[in-house]
Order: structure tokens, then sequence, then C-alpha cells
């Protein structure tokens, strides 16, 4: 192995020992992903409701912004650790710090998405006779729609490149290769994990991104 | 083993360039340096009162770990009685980072643990006696560093368990893990996996197999936990960590020394010269097993700061 | 509790060398972003590749940063300057497309208008296009500076000094106030950031007062 790190890690990540087996590099990404779902999914059942209802009524938007402001503000790793003192190791306390980690930006593309349907437009549905339930799931909501997965995409890469904090108490993930490469000084190692997460990233923000187009309401999408 | 190796390069890579400008930068920002007014440059000028001869600020380091913290604060509560002048540099992560300071004479005596030191200039050496370990040190350590006598007191790596555990399976050794029907899972940090005392080697030498469980608060509240909550069967926790008296707990004998002995022992620069090596050799002849469990406990459960502690300590020993 | 009675000079002494590596990066992301976002914005593929750029790198993880950093840039891993320049790079990837998007904002019109009343390009961007792109600039400054006081404390791992030194020591030694403190402290200086530019913002840009106080 050559004295360059990034060239052991390339070497790293070419062996095809590391890519079998329960610490394969397989099922490290699919727990990572598991994780990075989880935590987004958790959040988004509690931050979309909350949002969707924000956007529609325009009550407690003070409040939304302020809420996602603090939790945006919390240090993630203090969290982890917080957490993890009060319920112990395995995937409770750094899932919980996910949700936090998630819910600004999907409570932030929740009410922007409502917010965004023209007034007008809202208008003209309620004075045809639309109930606030039908405004909301067959006007605001749609129009909204790309908005809403905006939310979703950053929410899912700000946790994907955080979720490696699981491996700092008890669990999987491609933490694993980073933690034990920052403590084992096997950098190739630490720099493959940490590419690893990056492309993980990558694949998921353009996912997200080709999700936030097709979402965009055909009538609504400029040619 | 390539594992290993690069970490060699990697120093070389990345060591170099880097000791210069963070001795400069260590210097200015290290928020300990006004608290514990000693202000660096300030302290140097009048340092000629005391006995180090050489006029200079001895600056002391620590590992990111509290205990090792205490140990620090002893050596720096002693010299500063003796006349020294000290800065302290607490509460530096990892042992690729300070032993480059070492190195470069931007730190100068930091407390080390034997076998730890000797695997990180040496990740093939195996275990053996602490005087053994320590005249190795000797040869292995780098021109300019030395260590200075160890003590009695240690924190070593260990495979503990529960009591209850230890009894049900009448487990003595570590080797006694080979007649356990259950799939055993030990919690520690996740260098642990590739440690040479890490599950291959116990593999090795006990034929046991284990999978580790990655706690990476190595061998702290969290470790403890898991094992008390039977999320583990075995937890890395450190033989001078007050929870293993506190909560029970069984450290399986090791008659194959396959952990290598971590007696607290100073690694030193040049600067450090004989009157202040004499002033750290008296702490640390008094430092036994047990002193080093209960100054840990009042980090821990007392929750005092490691001056208070180290205060407390010295004060009763006689030094101060 | 007590714990943090009894070490608030501890918390404050890492309070101080948090801000000391925090307020850099937010500043010089700031201002590195309004240049690289005009040229950016002069090229179409210049602006794809700057907004790929950025989010790969914010999907890099820190922690792995700030220790290959120093590898590339010559400093040692404890200084805070490395630190400092890690968080450079992420305040970049969030502000560079915000002002790109801030200067997409301002009409072509007006900065026609602009010129035809005489504005030097210097002082039309002074005057003109840099108030007009102001409040985008502030919001993503804004983002900049929570994310970046946020993440300092990761290098507390590495031994850093910051506030998230109190999670790694509190962590090691099960207190929970420790821990408990430093993501109050962190949060609170977050926050009290964002509430001082939200102030200089007005003070700077009286305008967007009015405009709020008659929306409402």
């Amino acid at each position: 192995m050559t004295g360059n790190p990034y060239v052991g890690s390339l070497a790293w990540l070419t062996d095809p020992a590391h890519w079998s087996g329960p610490g394969g590099i397989p099922l490290r990404t699919l727990e990572h992903l598991g994780y990075t779902a989880l935590g987004v999914l958790v959040a988004a059942l509690l931050a979309v409701p909350v949002g969707l209802y924000v956007g529609h009524t325009g009550r407690f938007k003070g409040l939304a912004v302020a809420a996602a402001g603090a939790a945006r503000a919390l240090p993630t790793l203090g969290l982890v650790t917080l957490f993890a003192l009060l319920v112990g190791i395995g995937l409770t306390a750094p899932l919980l710090s996910f949700v936090i980690l998630a819910i600004p930006s999907l409570l932030a593309g929740a009410y922007s998405a409502i917010e965004s349907a023209d007034p007008a437009t809202v208008d003209a549905a309620r004075a045809q006779g639309m109930t606030e339930w039908q405004i909301l799931t067959r006007v605001e909501l749609p129009l909204g729609m790309p908005l809403l997965v905006g939310g979703f995409r950053g929410a899912t890469v700000q946790v994907v490149a955080t979720a490696m904090l699981a491996a700092y108490v008890g669990s999987g993930g491609l933490g694993r290769y980073i933690f034990q490469g920052l403590g084992s000084q096997n950098y190739p190692q630490m720099i493959a994990g940490s590419l690893l997460v990056i492309a993980l990233a990558l694949m998921l923000d353009l996912a997200l991104l080709l999700a936030q187009r097709l979402a965009t309401p055909r009538g609504a999408r400029t040619a | 083993m390539t594992i290993h190796s690069t970490r060699r390069h990697l120093l070389g890579a990345f060591g170099i360039g880097g000791v210069a400008l963070g001795a400069a930068a260590c210097g200015s920002s290290d928020p300990f340096a006004e608290e514990d007014g000693t202000g660096g440059e300030g302290g140097a000028s009048d340092s000629g009162s005391g006995e180090g001869g050489n006029g200079g600020t001895l600056a002391i380091g620590s590992q990111a770990y509290y205990s090792n913290e205490i140990i620090a604060e002893l050596f720096a509560q002693v010299l500063e009685a003796e006349g020294f002048t000290v800065d302290r540099q607490f509460q530096i992560g990892q042992r690729e980072v300070y032993m480059p300071e070492l190195e470069a004479g931007s730190l100068d005596l930091l407390p080390e643990y034997l076998g730890n030191l000797l695997q990180h200039y040496d990740s093939e050496a195996e275990s053996a006696s602490p005087e053994e370990i320590h005249s190795a040190l000797s040869e292995a350590l780098p021109d300019g560093l030395r260590v200075l006598s160890f003590a009695e007191a240690s924190d070593q790596d260990s495979y503990t368990t529960t009591s209850d555990f230890a009894s049900t399976h009448s487990l003595v050794t570590i080797g006694d893990l080979a007649g356990v029907d259950e799939d055993l899972k030990v919690a520690a940090n996740s260098e642990f996996e590739v440690r040479p005392y890490g599950p291959e080697g116990v593999k090795a030498v006990y034929g046991v197999d284990l999978t580790v469980v990655p706690v990476e608060d190595s061998g702290g509240p969290l470790t403890v936990q898991a094992l008390l909550d039977g999320d583990v069967q075995l937890a890395d926790i450190y033989t001078a960590d007050p929870a293993i008296a506190e909560n029970d707990l069984v450290v399986l004998e090791d008659p194959e020394s396959l952990i290598l002995p971590q007696n607290v022992v100073p690694v030193v620069s040049e600067k450090v010269d004989e009157a202040a090596a004499a002033v750290i050799d008296g702490v640390l002849a008094q430092l036994s097993a047990e002193d080093l469990v209960e100054l840990n406990r009042q980090s821990v459960v007392d929750q005092s700061s490691s001056a208070d502690i180290a205060t407390g300590w010295l004060t009763e020993k006689g030094l101060l | 509790m007590n714990w943090v009675l009894e070490n608030l000079e501890v918390i404050g002494g890492y309070t101080g060398a948090h801000l000391l590596q925090a307020l850099p990066p937010i500043l010089v992301a700031f201002l590195l972003s309004l240049p690289l976002a005009k040229l950016a914005n002069a090229r179409g593929w210049l602006r794809t590749s700057v907004t790929t750029t950025s989010s790969l790198m914010y999907a890099i993880p820190s922690l792995p940063l700030f220790v290959l950093l120093p590898g590339l840039i010559g400093t040692s891993v404890r200084s805070p300057v490395n630190i400092s320049i890690a968080l450079s790079l992420y305040g970049l990837a969030l502000m560079v497309p915000t002002a790109s998007d801030a200067f997409r904002s301002v009409s072509r019109d007006v900065l026609g208008s602009a010129t035809a009343q005489g504005y030097a390009p210097a002082a039309r961007f002074l005057r003109v296009e840099l108030p007009l792109a102001g409040p985008v600039l502030l919001a993503g400054v804004r983002v900049v500076a929570v994310s970046t006081i946020s993440l300092v404390t990761v290098g507390g791992v590495l031994g850093v000094p910051s506030l998230g030194m109190l999670f790694v020591d509190g962590v090691r030694r099960g207190i929970v106030a420790e821990i408990a403190a430093g993501v109050v402290v962190t949060a609170a200086l977050a926050l009290l950031t964002d509430a001082l530019l939200v102030l200089l913002g007005r003070a700077v840009m009286p305008w967007t007062r009015q405009r709020e106080v008659r929306r409402a």
C-alpha cells in the first residue's frame, strides 16, 4: 500500500474482502440507508402534518419558524451523547437525534409548500364550493408538492451525512468504518467510509431531485 | 497488518507540515491557559526562581480522558509547588496528535501508559512484564523523548463481565469463555476490533469467538450500562474504572498475558531535567492502583474537577 | 446542575474558544460567496457545477474532514485554524448557491436602468445589486451561522477546545448536566448570533422592515 491515504482508500474500496460478510460494505450501506429512512420518516410523521396545518391556516407560523430554528441550532453530537446516557446504547438515541435534525427542513418544506399556492387560486377553489380539506389535498398540496419534496431532500441529505453517529453508540452503518479508522489510525479505511457516505448522499440527492421534478403537476409545469 | 504499516506513512505525510504551525496556534487559543492563571509567556520570565534551571515553561499535556487529566494535574501542581512554571494543554484527543507535538518540543510532559505507548511505536510489540516493556520503550522512543519510571497504578483494557454471568458460567479466566454456549458480544471502542488483544487475539490464544459492539466512550458509562442491561455479555472496561467495584463486575483473568500491562508512565522531552524528573518520580512512587481508582471515583461520582482532586490527593500524601 | 455551577469558568473558556472558531468561517463564507456567485452566474455551466460541488461538499461528514484537512493544508489537527478552514468550506457550500440565487433574483431591467442613470459597475454593484439581493443573502448567512456554530462541536472529539469537549468529557464521566450544558450553550450561541444577524439586517436594510410591517 502506498503512503498516500487517499490512494490507500481506493485500494481499500476495491478489496473484495470488504464487500462481503456481516461487516461488508453492502450490509453497512443498507444499515446506513435504513437509519436515514427511519429518521426522516419518523420526522415526517411529526413535521409534515404540523407544517400543512400551519401553511393552510396561517396560524402558529411564528412558533413553527422558531421551533425549526431552535432545532437547527442543536448540535447533533451533543444530542446523541445526551440521549445515549439517558436511554442506553442502541438505535434509540441516534434515531431521536436524527429525527430532531430532520424536522426543520421538513417543517419548512411543508408550510412553504402550502403557502406557495397562489391565494387567488385558493379563493377560486373555495368559491367553487370545495371544503377546506379538499382545498388542502386537491389544490394546495399538489401545487406545493415540489417544495414539500424539497424539504425531504434537504432532510435526507443532512441525516445521511450525520447517520455515522449511530456507530458512536453501538449500532452499525457506514460510521463503523469511520470510527474504527479514526480509532486505529487506519486513515484509508476512514476515507473510504467517508467516500461511501458522500456517494450515498449524492445518489439520494439526485433521486429526490428527480422526484421533485416529477412532483410538479403537469398543469403547473413551465414548458 | 497493512493497517499498522500505513499509519506510519500517514504520520509522515500529515505530521511534519503540521507541527510547527500547530505549536504556534495551540499556545494562543488554549482556554485553559488563562483559567489556570499561568499565561504561558507571562509566567516564563519569572521562572528563573524555579529549580528547573533552564528557565523555560514546561508544557504539560493530557489525553482527552478524565483520568489522564487528573494525573497530568498531579504533575502540574507538584511542579508548580517546586517553583516550576507550567502550561496546561489538557484534553488532547489522540496519540497521533500529541506524540508529534512532544517530538517537536511543543509539549514537554504527558502521562502515558506502558503498553499503548510501546504499540504506538511498535505495532508488533508482544505482551511482556511492565519492566520489559519499560526498557523496550526506552529503545523505541524517538531521540529527544524518554520515559520516567512507571507507577504501580495501571489502567488497562480488560474483559469484564457481570458477577451474575461469571457465576452462572463459572468464569474466572478469559479462556473459560470457550465453554459458554451462546453468542458472545463485547462492548468496546470500535478500534478494539483490530487490536492484538481484540477478538482475533482472544480466538488465537484462548479459542473464544467474540463479536464487538462498538461504543465509543472508552469503557465509560454507556459501555457499563450495555453490560448491565445484558445488551452484551462482556465489556472492555479499563481496570482503574470505579464502575468495576461499584457494580460488582468481574475482570476475567488473563493468564496468557494477552493484554499488555498499562502502568502509568510519563513521557517527557529534554526540557524536563533531572530536578523536574525527581519531582514527578516522587508522585508516581506513591500512586497505587487503589489510589488511581479512588481519584477516578472522585471525578465520576463526586464530579469534582481534576484540579481539586489532585490538590486533595497531593495534600493527603504530603506532596504539597 | 451542581456541575454547571462549579464549572462556569470551564464553560466560559470553551464558549470563547468556540466563538473564535465559529465567527471567522461565517464571515469568510459570506465575503467569498459574493465574488464566487457573481462568477458562477456569468456562465451557465459554471453555475451548474457550483451547485453540484456545493451539494457534494455538504455531504462530506465533518469528523473525517477535520482529520484529513491538515494533511492538505499543513495545519495541525488540534489547531483551531483547521476547524475554521473546514467550516469555511461548509459555509461556502451553503452560501454560494444562495448568493447565486440572490443575484439572479435582481431584475435585469433594474440593473439596466441603474447603468443608464450613470452608475459605474462597482457603484452599481454596491448601491443597487447588493442591497436588492440583501434579504436573500441575509437568509443564507443566518443558515450558515447556525450550522457553523453547531458544527464546531465536532472538533471536540479530536481535542480542539470548544463546547464539544463537554460532550466527550461528559459522556466519559457519565455527567448528564455537562452534556446538557454543552447542548444548551451551543444552541443559545447559535440563536443569539441569528438574532443579532436579523437586527443587523434591519439596520443596514431598513426598507425590509417597512415591507414586513406593511405585510402584517
